[in-house]
């Protein structure tokens, strides 16, 4: 599916863990997308983050990152 | 089946729990304390006449026709003005008191005309009643002086004589038969709270007015009907009512519009309605009703209802009618085929959220178990997804915490959002009934909803906030209360968890968060604001009541968490008059979030990943279920335009009226082969359509819906299906069609399947509905007859959880070329999109959406009252008439989205919550200016609607 409105719900996820820290923001946002995404809106994050992940902020990168290791 | 008739204790219950007992007609009766002799008599049985006096509303003592005598006390009090007390001793039929009856009722009926053959009361009159209660046999004084009967009198034209009020579409006035008991005024006060009517002149000359002397129509009255109902004679009374006569067997039901879930008694003669009238022991409405469940029932019979199942190859194609069984092979063999070229994963379904229980369980369980995927969503994505997130994350449940008796209770009422006499009638009565007892009330709404000032009601605080700004304003209302030490911190130590609390706590004392710091951008005075936030805290009772104004925003689900926030920082949380209390938009928004409609929940909202859960529905359905979630409404749109997702079951709803961004969702619709739409009427869906499945009214199938307050009713047929299948059956047959086994003869056997499957519903059934009535889940073992009030001495989650709720802008800005913003709503007489109520009398109320805009914005673009004005956005543009008012802020503009020509969602964008996509219909920054007509889109949209709405004509077989 289209990165761009993926990157833009992934970031808009990442800003509300924001204020509690990078610590609990990651693993918040990687099991939001988790539970919420289907399989194909996954497999286009990943493979955008595969590409470089142009546009993901810091946290949301890092979710990401924990998404793949799964 | 006989027709229910309830009784009339003629006063209503008093609240004491002292009791007192006193002696009737030589009977011992123990009745609680300010109980009136009238209804204790009741209670042992003895039927006192009566006619100024009915249970609905407080004694007046005007008819002096209930008198009784008491020893030792002088005189013949009236029975229903005088409280019991301890060891009276009281008689209610005598010489005295005979004489005295027929006196009375000889001077009424002196009044009164005798046409009771052919009068619409005829068999439902109290008047007459009462003759025959105290033996009237003769009148001694004729027509021949001062009268309200006819026209004429001596061959002139008669003064007191009043024609006919037939201006309200439902019912008419006939003052020619008022006896003057002012039953409707004090119905329309303390029951609706409009007080639209008022008994006008004095003695003989005192006459029922609506207004100031205006009609019906023309007056404040929103005919709710309670006037009617209190009416104990035929000067009020339904127009189907004179129409049709006096029905003969009545069935109790549920109102499917709103999410407040009135019951009502289909009154019936044999599949006729004649009238509904609400039930006085449904317990979401007791007794009271909105013109839309008691009146706007029409569309069941009106002419565009479509009968007949339809297909078509494309849309370009006009519609051809087919039998059920040929548009079920059709539609299964599309689907199957998708999924053979596509994937599994290309087709999905939409339940209804105004279907009953069993209907959307089947349809989410012919996705996740037929089409073998977990593409399922349902229209509540689009209203209250985010109250599902919000309250399950913070509280532990996915649902209100209170039942509506619980205002009764309330001290001080905060509505975030929500227009409740508007949208949620019944309820906003409720709590105005509270509030005119003295409760307090604050309001925090960009717009003056009628609440903030209404006949006795005054919002001790408005806070007029800018649209988006929700969470900024809860915010500061707790940063007062935790830097003003307003906390209940015993709550919060027993209840919640308390690193969590002090997280929150430190977050919300930040100086950014305080009311001064976000005044800025919220627009919100700082000392109204924390006068509201300590009212809130430290007032008693307080409870919160919000709506779509709080879900509907990128931050849907971070406000109401701030609203959970509020709730267990006061702890106002877990007893009768306080709570967290989403006001549902649909009848059943409630109830298909309950039953699995989300893409990762199975019923009970339980994530689909679970195992332990996931093979609990494995066995019961014989087959193995995918464990992945599924696509949300926005994410199959967005799957279509992309081109992996190819066909939609639709169960009655319009989506492309209902969610916004209408070009997006033309688009995505039109990149599917097969959309199946399940409905009433030919929709703006079903244009893109190529499969129309007929569906069945709630009159016409059974079943149950869940209301706001996680009530579960019976919905009961009344009449067979006229399109010939329940929508049960419908989506059985469709399942049927792609080899799916779904046997089921009753939706009473859904209900069983759901509660075996499901522990929060596990004490559920038909049987259990018929005894109890209603009941609120969690209904099980624990409580077997329902929760009222939950989390009660601790959470469902457990402790209760802080969540910090950082303000996040919305990307959706004002800008030079979108420098106003604009907020959508609903009003009274129309429902959501309108399909039901715009084919009903009730349009005479709303005939059109307009676009309401504040003097000094209309007067910078020079636009006047009634104006067309052109509304853009970046999303789109249409047109609409202008409607200037004050209670829209300079900045912020406000329409109605229930009519399909105005296209207001064509302005709406794709911005929607970040954690349940909920669309932002609140916010949209648009530009006003002056129109001189439809803009292109409207006009081409039109074209296409006209073209695709045809059906072919049948082409009789050849000899
Ligand atoms: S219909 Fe309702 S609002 Fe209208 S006059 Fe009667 S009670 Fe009042
Ligand atoms: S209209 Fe009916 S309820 Fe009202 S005063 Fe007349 S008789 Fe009584
Ligand atoms: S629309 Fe709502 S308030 Fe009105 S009668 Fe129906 S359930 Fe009650
Ligand atoms: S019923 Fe008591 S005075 Fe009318």
């Amino acid at each position: 599916m289209s990165p761009d409105r993926l990157i833009y719900m992934a970031n808009q996820i990442g800003k509300f863990f924001q204020s509690q820290g990078h610590d609990k923001a990651v693993p918040g946002i990687a099991e939001h997308i988790r539970k919420f995404w289907d399989p194909r809106m996954r497999s286009a994050i990943l493979a955008h983050l595969d590409q470089g992940g142009a546009g993901l902020d810091a946290n949301v990168r890092d979710a990401i990152t924990t998404l793949k290791q799964t | 089946m006989s027709l229910i008739q309830e009784i009339d204790f003629g006063t209503p219950p008093a609240k004491s729990e002292n009791l007192v007992t006193l002696t009737i007609d030589g009977q011992s009766v123990t009745v609680p304390e300010g109980t009136s002799i009238m209804r204790a008599a009741m209670e042992a049985g003895t039927q006192i006449p009566k006619l100024c006096a009915t249970d609905m509303v407080d004694a007046f003592g005007s008819c002096r026709l209930c008198l009784v005598e008491i020893e030792g006390r002088a005189g013949t009090p009236a029975s229903c003005t005088t409280p019991v007390a301890p060891g009276l001793v009281i008689h209610t039929q005598s010489e005295r008191l005979k004489k005295l009856r027929k006196g009375v009722m000889e001077l009424y009926i002196s009044d009164h005309p005798l046409d009771c053959l052919t009068c619409a009361a005829n068999g439902d009159c109290e008047l007459q009643d009462m003759a025959g209660a105290v033996g009237l046999r003769d009148v001694r004084y004729g027509y021949q002086g001062e009268n309200h009967v006819f026209a004429e009198a001596h061959g002139k034209a008669n003064a007191a004589w009043m024609p006919k009020d037939e201006s309200n579409p439902y019912f008419t006035y006939d003052p020619a038969k008022c006896i003057v008991c002012s039953r409707c005024v004090r119905a329309c006060e303390e029951v609706q709270g409009t007080f639209a009517l008022t008994i006008s002149g004095r003695g003989f000359d005192s006459r029922v007015s609506p207004g100031m002397s205006e009609s019906f129509l023309g007056s404040e009255c929103v005919s709710c009907g309670a006037c009617v109902q209190a009416c104990p004679t035929a000067t009020l009374t339904e127009k189907s009512v004179i129409e049709i006569g006096q029905p003969e067997h009545s069935v109790v039901t549920t109102c499917a519009y709103c999410g407040v879930g009135c019951a009502f008694k289909a009154e019936m003669r044999g599949e006729e309605v004649v009238r509904m009238v609400p039930y006085k022991d449904g317990k979401a409405n007791r007794g009271h009703s909105c013109v839309k469940g008691r009146f706007a029932w029409g569309y069941t019979t009106h002419k565009e209802r479509i009968l007949k199942p339809m297909i078509r190859e494309s849309v370009s194609e006009p519609w051809r009618e087919v039998s059920w069984d040929e548009a079920f092979a059709f539609a299964a063999a599309k689907f199957r085929a998708i999924q053979g070229k596509y994937g599994r994963d290309a087709v999905g379904g939409i339940t209804s959220s105004r279907c009953t229980n069993e209907e959307t369980y089947l349809v989410q369980k012919l996705v996740r178990a037929g089409f073998g995927n977990n593409n399922v969503d349902t229209c509540a994505r689009v209203c209250h997804s985010p109250t599902g997130y919000g309250l399950a994350t913070t509280f532990g449940t996915s649902a209100g915490t209170q039942d509506f008796d619980s205002v009764e209770h309330t001290d001080v009422v905060l509505v975030i959002g929500a227009n409740p006499t508007d949208a949620h009638p019944v309820f906003g009565s409720r709590m105005k009934k509270r509030l005119r007892e003295g409760a307090k009330l604050i309001v925090i709404d960009p717009r003056r909803i009628d609440l903030v000032q209404s006949p006795h009601i005054k919002a001790q605080h408005h806070l007029a906030l800018m649209p988006g700004t929700n969470v900024a304003v809860l915010t500061a209302m707790a940063h007062v209360i935790v830097t003003k030490g307003l906390v209940d911190e015993a709550f919060v130590r027993e209840r919640c968890d308390w690193s969590e609390f002090e997280d929150w706590a430190a977050f919300v004392s930040l100086p950014k968060n305080s009311p001064e710091a976000t005044a800025i951008y919220t627009g919100v005075d700082p000392t109204e604001l924390r006068a509201a936030a300590r009212l809130y805290a430290t007032g008693g009772n307080a409870a919160i009541y919000y709506g779509l104004g709080v879900t509907e925003h990128s931050q849907g689900s971070t406000t109401v968490i701030a609203i959970a926030n509020l709730a267990m920082a006061t702890g106002n949380i877990g007893r009768p008059g306080v709570g967290v209390n989403p006001l549902r938009g649909q009848n059943n928004v409630q109830g298909s979030c309950d039953m699995g409609s989300f893409p990762h929940e199975l019923p009970g909202y339980r994530h689909i990943a679970g195992d332990a859960v996931r093979e609990s529905f494995e066995a019961m359905w014989n087959v193995k279920l995918n464990k992945e979630p599924g696509l949300r409404i926005p994410n199959m749109f967005d799957a279509a335009i992309e081109g992996s997702f190819k066909g939609l079951y639709v169960q009655g709803e319009d989506i492309l009226q209902s969610d916004p961004n209408t070009t997006h969702t033309v688009a995505a619709l039109s990149a599917m082969e097969c959309v199946i739409v399940h409905d009433l009427f030919l929709n703006e869906t079903a244009n893109y359509a190529h499969v129309f499945l007929p569906g069945s009214t709630f009159l016409e199938k059974d079943g149950t819906f869940t209301n706001a307050e996680r009530r579960i009713q019976r919905v009961r047929k009344v009449m067979s299906p006229r399109n010939g299948l329940a929508d049960w059956e419908v989506t059985i047959g469709l399942a049927k069609a792609m080899g799916i086994e779904m046997n089921y003869t009753h939706p009473s056997e859904i209900m069983d399947e759901i509660a075996a499957l499901t522990p929060t519903f596990a004490g559920v059934s038909y049987a259990k509905l018929d005894e109890l009535g209603s009941a609120q889940w969690p209904c099980n073992e624990k409580a077997p007859e329902g929760t009222p009030v939950m989390h009660i001495g601790g959470f469902v989650r457990g402790k209760g959880k802080f969540v910090v709720t950082e303000y996040v802008a919305t990307d959706e800005r004002t800008g030079p070329r979108f420098p106003l913003l604009l907020t959508t709503g609903r009003i009274l007489s129309q429902y959501n999109v309108g399909a039901q109520t715009r084919r009903t009398d009730n349009i005479v109320w709303h005939e059109e959406d307009r676009l309401e805009i504040h003097p000094h914005d209309a007067e910078q673009r020079g636009i006047r009252d009634g104006d067309w004005v052109r509304l853009a956005s970046r999303a789109g543009e249409t047109t609409l008439r202008a409607l200037i008012t004050e209670r829209v802020a300079p900045g912020v503009v406000y329409t109605t989205f229930h009519h399909p020509d105005t296209q207001a969602n064509v302005i709406t964008t794709d911005y929607s919550d970040w954690a349940t996509n909920c669309p932002e219909y609140k916010v949209t920054a648009v530009q006003v200016s002056p129109s001189n007509g439809p803009s292109e889109w409207q006009k081409s949209y039109e074209e296409q609607a006209r073209r695709s709405r045809r059906i072919a004509p049948v082409v009789e077989a050849a000899e």
